[in-house]
């Protein structure tokens, strides 16, 4: 007891011991032998060695450019879909839900309820061949007689948006919740109409839920393979598919890691821009 | 404005019906919303109950009870469950811990290095799954680790720890410290603080942080797959299934797994407007 009376300085840091030595060791150690192994040359059966092969980053870039291009542009249409679809109903909810706001949240989670891969099978049997979409869409001839959604990029970026929209419709609701309704009262009473009091004052407080809203759909979104996967073909493919059949199929360790490198550092520079411009407190906090 | 020009325009019966319509207008767009965001969840739990006509489950053929009666009928799918039930619950309990003791000195304390570990923590949320994967991976990898149920766990509570963080965080702002500080005042040391006034009152936060990581852990596809190494969980088992055709049985243990979680969060949710109900009144 004394010597903690004396070392009171040491609680905080041996209260973060144990979690912040597991994620050092788990997380930030292996991003170092993720890095390591990206300037490896060799390949699975004579051994890797290091050689600071830099070479691995262009070979990448170069060879599956169309992939890497696929997947932001992917991504960012499924955001800018999602942005648009949930805004209204998080408007919705926050100024209207009264008392049936915690279950009306509920049910934006709810998808978040069903195993990720059984309800992205589910959008498979949606746009199956033969299902209820897929007639519909081609008695109204959208659609040509053997037209189909599988195996496009239509099905693709349905299902990327549709698993992620939580992600943008909870932070969205979390901001326009906090609004004063009495600032957007106060803009009507000084003569501004209801289009000019959104624009103006709703719309703007409501930018950190826009912004982190769109951060966490669209960095799970652009390193996922699973949508393109089960609802799309190779000509969908994005850089989350390279990268699991480089590790898992053929072994290129260094390829693929100097992938999932180009990857995360691509949406590193877009975090720390983001946490220069709100300060880190407020983006841990968005988090929550 | 509008209202305005069909009310001179047409007779007032318009302009009511333009009034009922601008008004609902909002409400039936989020009825929509909600149509879509239910009808995958729909889709999964009826073909529960199909008796598909033949290795596919995609058509609607004739309703059955068979794959909710023989929902172990599947090689693997009982085992696979097993694991994940496993890994979950230890994942959850450890990740807790560590991301409560994490919250506890964030919250509380001025120290060097806050910001640091405030980016730390932040850091894994903002990775792609791949990349948690794929990295830790090439650790084990490179250790010449024997992949199988420990990697699985310590993935599992790598990428929990900064959610229960973040769930316990949240809890520990909005706590008044003149409660501990009356305890201390009257004679109990920090221990007895901690176990006697601030666990009892961060326990829902705790609560609500371990469901959380169970929840998240036992849907993870992506860094499973990457460190599972010979180990099924269930999530890899409907990976694997769907290459050949999904059974329904994965459609029954989807459909369980949806039910239980929502009633645990109704109960959450009632239970919150019961409060809320007795706050007002």
């Amino acid at each position: 007891m004394n010597w903690f009376h004396r070392h009171r300085g040491l609680t905080p840091y041996l209260l973060l011991a144990p979690g912040v030595v597991f994620l050092a060791v788990f997380f930030l150690v292996p991003l170092g032998f993720l890095a390591y192994q990206s300037l490896e040359s060799g390949n699975f059966d004579i051994g890797f060695s290091f050689t600071w092969s830099w070479s691995n980053y262009w070979d990448a870039l170069h060879n599956y450019k169309a992939q890497f291009i696929r997947s932001l542009e992917y991504a960012g249409i499924a955001t800018a879909l999602a942005l648009v679809i949930s805004y209204p109903v998080a408007y919705w909810i926050a100024f209207r839900g009264g008392r049936w706001k915690n279950l009306l949240l509920l049910f934006i989670v709810a998808p978040f309820f069903v195993t990720y891969l059984i309800r992205t099978l589910a959008w498979e049997t949606i746009l199956s061949d033969n299902g209820f979409v897929v007639n519909t869409l081609q008695s109204l001839h959208v659609l040509g007689p053997s037209g189909r959604l599988l195996a496009t990029s239509t099905a693709v970026v349905t299902g990327i948006t549709y698993n992620f929209l939580p992600f943008m419709a909870l932070p969205l609701y979390v901001s326009l919740e906090q609004i004063d309704e009495r600032l957007i009262e106060a803009a009507e009473d000084l003569y501004a109409s209801k289009l000019q009091a959104f624009l103006r004052v709703t719309f703007p407080l409501s930018l950190p839920g826009v912004v982190a809203g769109t951060l966490l759909t669209f960095i799970p979104a652009a390193g996922d393979f699973i949508n393109a996967q089960l609802l799309g073909s190779t000509n969908n493919h994005m850089i989350g598919n390279v990268i699991q059949s480089k590790f898992l199929e053929s072994t290129d360790y260094p390829a693929a890691a100097a992938m999932s490198f180009i990857l995360m550092a691509g949406i590193l520079v877009a975090v720390f821009l983001y946490a220069r411009l709100v300060g880190t407190e407020q983006l841990t906090g968005t988090a929550a | 404005m509008s209202a305005v020009a069909v009310e001179r325009a047409g007779p007032n019966v318009l302009a009511k019906v333009w009034a009922f319509v601008k008004h609902h207008i909002l409400t039936a767009y989020s009825i929509l919303f909600f149509v879509y965001l239910l009808l995958p969840i729909a889709v999964v739990v009826v073909f529960s109950f199909n008796n598909p006509p033949g290795k596919f489950n995609y058509t609607w053929n004739a309703f059955t009870w068979d794959n909710w009666i023989h929902w172990d009928a599947v090689p693997g799918i009982r085992s696979s469950i097993v694991l994940s039930l496993q890994i979950a619950l230890l994942a959850s309990l450890i990740a807790t811990a560590l991301g409560t003791l994490i919250a506890l000195a964030l919250v509380r304390y001025g120290f060097r290095g806050r910001a640091t570990t405030n980016i730390l923590i932040f850091l894994p949320l903002s990775t792609p799954e791949i990349v948690l994967g794929a990295s830790l991976l090439t650790l084990f990898l490179n250790l010449n680790v024997i992949f199988g149920f420990w990697t699985i766990l310590i993935a599992h509570i790598m990428f929990c720890i900064s959610f229960a963080v973040v769930t316990v965080k949240a809890r520990l702002v909005g706590f008044d410290r003149h409660l501990e500080e009356a305890a201390m005042d009257l004679g109990a040391n920090e221990w007895t603080t901690f176990r006697k006034v601030t666990l009892p009152l961060i326990a829902p936060a705790i609560l609500a942080a371990l469901l959380l990581c169970f929840a998240i852990s036992i849907d993870d596809f992506v860094v499973t797959y990457f460190n599972s190494g010979p180990e099924v969980t269930f999530p890899l088992f409907v990976w694997g299934a769907a290459r050949i055709g999904a059974p329904p049985q994965v459609n029954v243990i989807g459909t369980a797994i949806f039910v239980i979680a929502v009633t645990l969060m109704l109960i959450n949710v009632v239970v919150q407007m019961r409060r809320e109900k007795r706050g007002l009144a």
